[in-house]
Parts: structure tokens; sequence; C-alpha cells
């Protein structure tokens, strides 16, 4: 039994040791955040994590007490006490004492957290298999926010970075100092959006809208994730957000209307223009790895039984005009989302050209803007 | 044949089938219990394989050894053959072989009924671990099955899933309808209900639990069923319906479920205690109204699972208020072991360092759940790996470890001889660290902000999973001590006494070791 006692109590040092050179940068506890919000939550985790620590030593104290103490070793005959209503009563009565004082500020918390009312900046926040779609009501601007962490880091052909799976390409932008409500919901299964530092974390469920709101105070960068299962990528849909200054924010707002105004018009140009095969398939190529691979794979083999291949397709070696369709319009009832919505003309047009000529299909055709135009219009082949 | 003796009369019945029909065909509720508990045993290493999957993919970031659907597979069939597989039905098992005895029944009411629900159950777990096989793989949508992910988003093995439940179902409410009869009917003369072993109170409490809830969770996989394959919407907003709504059925069951799987275990551990400190279990009868208090909380608390759906403020107050009320009656049930400890004369045999160590464990469990009941933090808590530490922390050092020690308490009775001290208490040492390597750190990587259901991790959190992973080897491994242990036993070893434990009072300990195949045929007197 000595060395057995010797390892019981060398488990608490070790774990602590553990937990203490295991990793430089991982933080321990939860974090204090940035909002006065998250400074609340942090401090209702740490007083109920004392309390809990407090009760903790007090009862396993005098089990370790017993244990040593009253151990038929020793020569000790048993008690034969077994029962009493008074310390009943009383073990009863504390622990509802110390709920009802920890429930008080958790109350007060709650209800602070749940007032989205003035808000000055409302941001939509829509989930999809598997990606971040923001749309700021206030302005004539919206855009999808993808992982942006190479496919060859998480397959371990490159050197992962400092930010691995936790960068995105288009980060969630918001002012400092302003109340920003965010509306939630999604396209297809249940995301939840959860950033840490703003402590909130909000389911996004299809067909409803939820409501979370923040003031930042401090500009910076704030990473999160999704935190509900949404199926294959789930653990590859980050979220990150930057707070500015209110002027930065205004000229960024300014600067995004512009880019996607400019994006809108470059749209209506390229349908009186031809693009060239070469130039269809090397687009195509970067869009299908961008938005495709995801259940299709790299090389058009799908997963059987859930993502369908689109090598060898019958629909895209004999229906051209059913496969724009369902790039444009989606399958309803599947996995497969409406693209008309996510990706431009231009884009579309070489991602549909792409998988028409790669992974064998060799259809030898290009689809044209135009065409994915005709379609959006319902006016297809 | 009138002249033979009855003790004659007793080897008598003892005339069974031999080899496979004894098993296919018995009645007998010891049989029934071993065939339960041997079930579970193998489900539960199933299920610590597939743990072992999780755990190694998880050893480095990046993916190294499966695919992310795969492991979705293995987190969703893992949750489900553990709390299907292994513990409900090894509580079955421990309910079938003790219940009877502990009460002075001959048997369990209804023994045909009995032979039907642990038969049935094999073939549910066939039927799901096939789905595995199946084009897209099993099950991916985690074992709670959100809707619209296990509905419009899954392939064709929900539809064996569903089934697979569908039986399992079937099995508890005919197990849990057992229990109840038996408790009720056939207790031995003056064994009145306050004078009942707290193992048959618990067990008595969660069958009801069992029938109130299992076919909630029939109904919800029907749902399930219809909305995929038979074009309803109860979780399509798109048809009227709300995937929220889902949620609130699921955990209708879910929550009693847990205590299903906990309120036996405190039973056994109200048993064991009182044995090794040689004194009798303090406030019994507050025990008793403790683990009903317990059981119709339970009904009341589903919803702090899910705090981030955005229910209406006033619904999540109510939630967290009662939550935060379940720590009183456990509060109370801890504080009566630690009073039975409190100047008894302890000894520390195997069932009793399992026991102690359940104590201290599913306390630190209940502690995280406590901290989980505070909303506001439960924000920050959700989802992540804060949540694995807890549930780990109340179903595995809570839950398993209650029913290894039940397993050490009572293998000599079963199997007539002493089971082997010393490897025993390796079995315990090796399992009490390795599980503490395995679940502490993940409290810390909760915190830290690392989501559960993940196959891939930021670079932060690599040092600590790598920990974590070893401390689940060496725990899956650990467990093969105890086979070792249980197989060692059954073929031999020191002989065990009817009493077997100096401590123990309880008609299980006034039969012989092993427990004769047919027990109480007269009934016994209970003074």
């Amino acid at each position: 039994m000595t060395n057995a006692r010797c390892l019981l109590w060398s488990l608490p040092t070790l774990l602590f040791t553990a937990s203490v050179n295991a990793s430089s940068s991982m933080p321990l506890n939860m974090t204090k955040g940035v909002t006065e919000i998250s400074q609340q939550v942090y401090q209702l985790h740490m007083t109920i994590f004392w309390i809990c620590c407090a009760i903790g030593a007090v009862v396993f104290g005098i089990m370790f007490w017993s244990i040593i103490r009253h151990r038929k070793a020793r020569g000790v005959q048993p008690a034969s006490f077994h029962e009493s209503t008074k310390i009943e009563i009383l073990w009863t009565a504390i622990p509802v004492v110390i709920l009802i004082v920890m429930a008080i500020p958790a109350t007060n918390t709650l209800i602070a957290m749940d007032d989205t009312t003035d808000a000055d900046v409302t941001v939509l926040v829509t989930g999809s298999q598997w990606k971040w779609h923001y749309k700021y009501l206030d302005h004539e601007v919206e855009y999808f926010s993808l992982l942006a962490t190479p496919r060859e880091q998480i397959s371990n052909k490159l050197a992962k970075g400092e930010n691995y799976l936790l960068e995105v390409d288009r980060p969630l932008v918001i002012p400092t100092g302003k109340k920003v409500r965010f509306l939630m919901t999604s396209d297809d299964v249940i995301h939840s959006w959860w950033v840490p530092a703003f402590a909130i974390k909000k389911d996004a469920n299809p067909g409803f809208i939820n409501e979370a709101w923040t003031r930042v105070d401090e500009p910076g960068l704030y990473r999160g994730q999704c935190a509900e299962l949404c199926g294959k990528d789930h653990g590859f849909m980050p979220i990150v957000v930057i707070a500015k200054t209110p002027e930065d924010y205004q000229a960024w707002v300014t600067q995004e209307e512009t880019r996607i105004a400019t994006a809108k018009a470059a749209e209506r140009e390229l349908l009186a223009m031809n693009m060239s095969m070469e130039e269809l398939m090397s687009t195509g190529e970067r869009v299908y790895q961008g938005w495709c691979v995801a259940c299709h794979q790299i090389a058009g083999t799908g997963l059987p039984g859930i993502f369908p291949p689109l090598k060898g397709s019958q629909l895209i070696l004999t229906d051209r005009a059913a496969h724009i369709d369902i790039l444009v319009n989606g399958k309803p009832g599947t996995a497969m989302q409406a693209f008309g919505q996510q990706l431009s003309l231009k884009e579309l047009a070489a991602v549909i050209t792409y998988t028409r000529n790669a992974f064998d299909n060799n259809t030898g055709d290009t689809v044209q803007a135009a065409d994915v135009f005709a379609v959006q219009q319902g006016k297809g082949e | 044949m009138s002249a033979i003796s009855s003790e004659h009369d007793d080897h008598a019945h003892d005339h069974k089938p031999s080899g496979i029909k004894r098993w296919l065909f018995t009645t007998n509720h010891k049989d029934i219990g071993s065939m339960y508990l041997i079930f579970a045993l193998l489900m539960f290493f199933l299920g610590g394989a597939m743990a072992m999957v999780i755990r190694l993919e998880l050893f480095q970031p990046g993916m190294q050894f499966v695919e992310p659907q795969f492991f979705n597979q293995m987190t969703t069939v893992h949750g489900l053959i553990m709390v299907f597989g292994a513990v409900m039905p090894a509580f079955t098992g421990l309910a079938n072989w003790m219940i009877p005895i502990m009460i002075g029944a001959p048997d369990m009411a209804l023994p045909r009924m009995n032979n039907w629900s642990f038969w049935i159950l094999p073939f549910a777990f066939l039927i799901l671990i096939l789905s595995l096989f199946m084009p897209g793989g099993g099950p991916s949508f985690g074992w709670t099955f959100y809707a619209p992910l296990s509905t419009t988003y899954s392939n064709d093995s929900t539809a064996l899933f569903v089934f697979a439940i569908h039986i399992m179902g079937i099995s508890s409410i005919m197990g849990a309808i057992n229990v109840i009869v038996t408790i009720w009917n056939m207790r031995a003369p003056g064994m009145t209900w306050m004078k009942m072993p707290l193992f048959v109170w618990t067990w008595f409490i969660t069958a009801f639990l069992l029938i109130m809830v299992m076919p909630v969770l029939a109904t919800v996989v029907t749902m399930v069923l219809t909305d995929k394959y038979f074009g309803t919407s109860f979780f399509d907003a798109a048809g009227g319906g709300d995937p929220v709504l889902f949620q609130h059925i699921f955990w209708f069951f879910g929550h009693p479920e847990v205590y299903i799987m906990i309120l036996p275990a405190f039973g056994i551990v109200s048993a064991i205690i009182p044995t090794f400190a040689r004194k009798r279990l303090f406030g019994y009868a507050s025990m008793v109204y403790a683990t009903a208090s317990i059981a119709i909380l339970s009904f009341l608390v589903w919803a702090h699972h899910m705090f981030t759906t955005g229910m209406p403020v006033f619904a999540t107050l109510f939630f967290m208020y009662a939550t935060m009320l379940i720590a009183v009656p456990t509060g109370v049930k801890v504080f009566n072991w630690v009073a039975t400890m409190w100047r008894g004369a302890m000894t520390f045999e195997v069932p009793m360092m399992f026991a102690l160590a359940f104590i201290v464990l599913f306390t630190i469990g209940g502690f995280s759940g406590l901290m989980l009941a505070i909303t506001p933090a439960d924000f920050q808590y959700h989802d992540t790996y804060f949540v694995v530490a807890h549930f780990h922390y109340v179903l595995v050092t809570g839950a398993v470890f209650s029913i290894i020690a039940a397993a050490y308490y009572w293998l000599p009775k079963w199997t007539g001889y002493m089971y082997d001290e010393r490897l025993g208490q390796m079995h315990f040492w090796c399992s009490l660290i390795s599980v503490n390597l395995l679940f502490f750190p993940m409290h810390f990587v909760g915190l830290a902000g690392m989501p559960r259901r993940i196959p891939d991790y930021a670079l932060q959190f690599a040092d600590f999973n790598a920990f974590i992973s070893v401390g689940g080897f060496l725990f899956g491994l650990s467990q093969l001590i105890f086979v070792w242990v249980v197989v060692k036993c059954a073929r031999g070893g020191e002989k065990a006494t009817a009493q077997v434990w100096e401590g123990a009072e309880g008609l299980e300990w006034e039969i012989p070791s092993p427990a004769p195949y047919h027990t109480f045929e007269t009934p016994p007197v209970i003074k």
C-alpha cells in the first residue's frame, strides 16, 4: 500500500506540472474577454469555481481525515450512529443558501445579455455547410467568410501556420464603442456562432432568427469557431472578427460598398464576353478547391452514400442545362446549396466548365457567364 | 421419490439444458444477469476501441488516420454504444442478478419477457454496427442526432440507426417493467418498502424513469424517420416545423436518461461503503427521498442542454434555477456517504477503492455540472471539451466505476471464488491514474476554447491533446487487467464464504457462494 499511496499523492502534482509545462501558449482558464458582459461572465465562472473548491476542500477533507483515522488497521471500533434529522436539515439548507447567492448575479448578467434593443449596427449572420455569411443590414455590404487555411496544411503536406484552422479569407468587421446586434440563422443544419472574447455563443437555426449583441471597446482581432456539430467539416468553419474604431470602420464600409458595386458592374460587362477554355478551367479549378472539394472531393469522386460523384456523372455528361441549374438553384432536400447566391457569374461559369471537363468528364464544351445569367433569370436553355 | 430430502429436490431443479440452449432459452435471472454483464463488457471494449480511434486522430493536429466523416461516425457510435450498450445493460445485468436475491424472491416476476429483453439487444447492436459498412458509413450526427443533420442531411444508415434505437428502447422498457413488477409484488414477507436495500430502491425509481422516457425516445426517432422518408416536417421550418422542437423532445428523454445511468450507481455505492466501513448507512430514509427528488427534478431541467438555442430569457432562468436545485439532493447523498465513513472501521478492498474514487470523482463531475448550470458561464462552456470532461467524470468515473465496484463486490457471490486482490488493486490504481490523465486536462482545453466533436484543432491545443490521448490509451489498456481478474476469478481461486465480506449485511450474503441456480424458493423470513 505504501507504493500505491505514493502514487496517489504524486497524482495531483503530476497533473499540475503537466498542465503548466504542456503548453506555453494555451491559456489554462476561461478568457476574460473584451466586453463588459464577458468580464461579468468570467467573474461568475470564477465565483462558482471557488465555491466548488471550498465545498470540495471541506467534504474531501472530512472524507480523507476519516479514511486516515477511522481505518480498521488502527484497531478502531465502528460507531453505531446512523441518522440525525438536525444534520440532514443543516446540509440541505446550507447548499440552498449558497445557490441563491449564486443565482442572483447570474440572473442579472443573463438579463443584460438578453437586451438586444437600441443597437447601432446590425449584422445578419448566416451559417451554412461550412462557412459563414455576413450581411450588414444598414449598408449594401454582404459577403461569405471561408476557412483560409490551405488544405495541404490540414493533410500535413505543408507546415502548419500560426493561426492554423482559425483564419478566414474575409473577417467580420465591427466598430468599437458601438452596440452591435447579431441576428443568427442558417441555410441548412444548425450551426453555432461562438466568439469567446465577446462571451457570445448562439445557435444559428434554419428557418429561425436568434439575437445576440456586443459592445467592444478596444480595437483588435478576435477568433472563434462553430460550436455545434454541423456535419463533416464542422471543425473547419472558423470565425474572425476585427473591431475597428468608428472612423476606420466607416472607411472600411465605404471601401466594401465600392468593391461590391464594382464587382457587380464587372459581372454585367462579363455577359457580353466569351472566356477562353484555359481561363475558365484555371479559375474553375480555384473555385472548385475553395467551395466544392469538402463534399465532392479533390478528384470529383464524392463520398459514396453521402455526396454524389461528379466524375462520370450522368447529369453532367448528358444534361448541360440541369448542370447549370443545380449549381445556381441547388437541390432542395440535400446538402447541395444554391450557389447562385454565393458565387459570381464568372466563378459559376468557370466552375461548371471545370467540372464538365475535369475528372475525365471531357465534354469539351464551355459554359459562359451569360448561360448562367439566363438560368438565374429563369430563362434557361 | 417422496423419500428424497428437500436438499436433493433443490438439486433436481438444477437440471437445465446444456450448451447454447441453456443460454438461448434460459428464464433464470442469474443466467440472464450474467449474459447482460458479459454483453455490456464486450460493448464497453467495442465502444472503447472507437474512443481509441478518436484519441489517435486527435493525438496531433492535422488529419492523419481517418477522414472527418469517419471521425464523426466514431464519436456518434462510441456514444451510442457506451450509453445503450455498456452502461445501461450492465446496470440491468446487476438488477437481474441482485434484485430478486436482495428482496428474497425466487426469480424476476416475468422470466420469459426477461429472456426476450436480453436477446433482442445483440441484434440491435448488430444492426447499428453493420450500418457503419453502408455506403457513406454509419450515423455521423452525434449520439444526440440533432435534426436536420440527422434528417435531410444524413445518409440511409439513419433508417438502421432508428430501427436499432427502437429495439434498444423496447428492451429497456421490458427490463424496467420487470424490475417494477418484481419489486412491487415479490418482496419476501417482512421486506417492507423502507427495509429494501438502497440498490433496490434506486433501481425501482430508475425503472419508472425508464418507462416514462424511453417512449419519448422512440417518438423522437420515429419523427426523424418520417421527416427523412415520409415527407413530414416536424423539424423543418419550411414545412411549419422547428429544429429546436427536436432538441426539446430529445432532452426530455435525454436528461432523465443521464439519471437512469447514475441512480443505480448511487445504490451500489450505498451498499459498498457501509460494508467496508462496518457501519450502517447514514440517513437511509433521506437517501430514498433524495433519490426520488432527483428523479422528479430530472423532468424539469432538460433545457439546460439547450441554453444557446435562443429560448426566451424567462424559460432560461427557470431551467437555470431548477438545474441548480439538483445539487441539493445530490449533495445530501455525498454528505451521507461521508457521514457513513465517519468513525467507521474501514478496510480498503478493491470494491471500496472504486467506491471511494467514485465519491471523489463523481463529485468533481457534479461541481463542473453546477458550473454548467450558471447560464451566462454555460455560454462559454457549452459544446467545448469542458462539457466532455464533465460528462465523462460523471459517466466513466461515476457510472462505470460504480459498475466495476459492483462487479468486484459481488464476483465472489457469483463465482464462489475470491478475485485476485493484488491484481484488482493494480487494476484500480492504473484506472484511477490514467482516467484522470485522460479527462482532467479536458477541463483546461475546454476553458481555453476547444469545441467538442472536431477532428482537428488549432495548434495551441496540441500538447494537451497529445497528453490526453496517452491517458486514453493507458486507461484502455488498464481495463484489460479487469478482464484478466474476472476470467481468473471465474476459473477458480480461494473459496468464498457465504458472507464474503466481514461487514456485509443483506439477504445476498446469507445464501451460499456461488449462489445456487435457484434461490429463495420458499421466502426467507425478514425480521
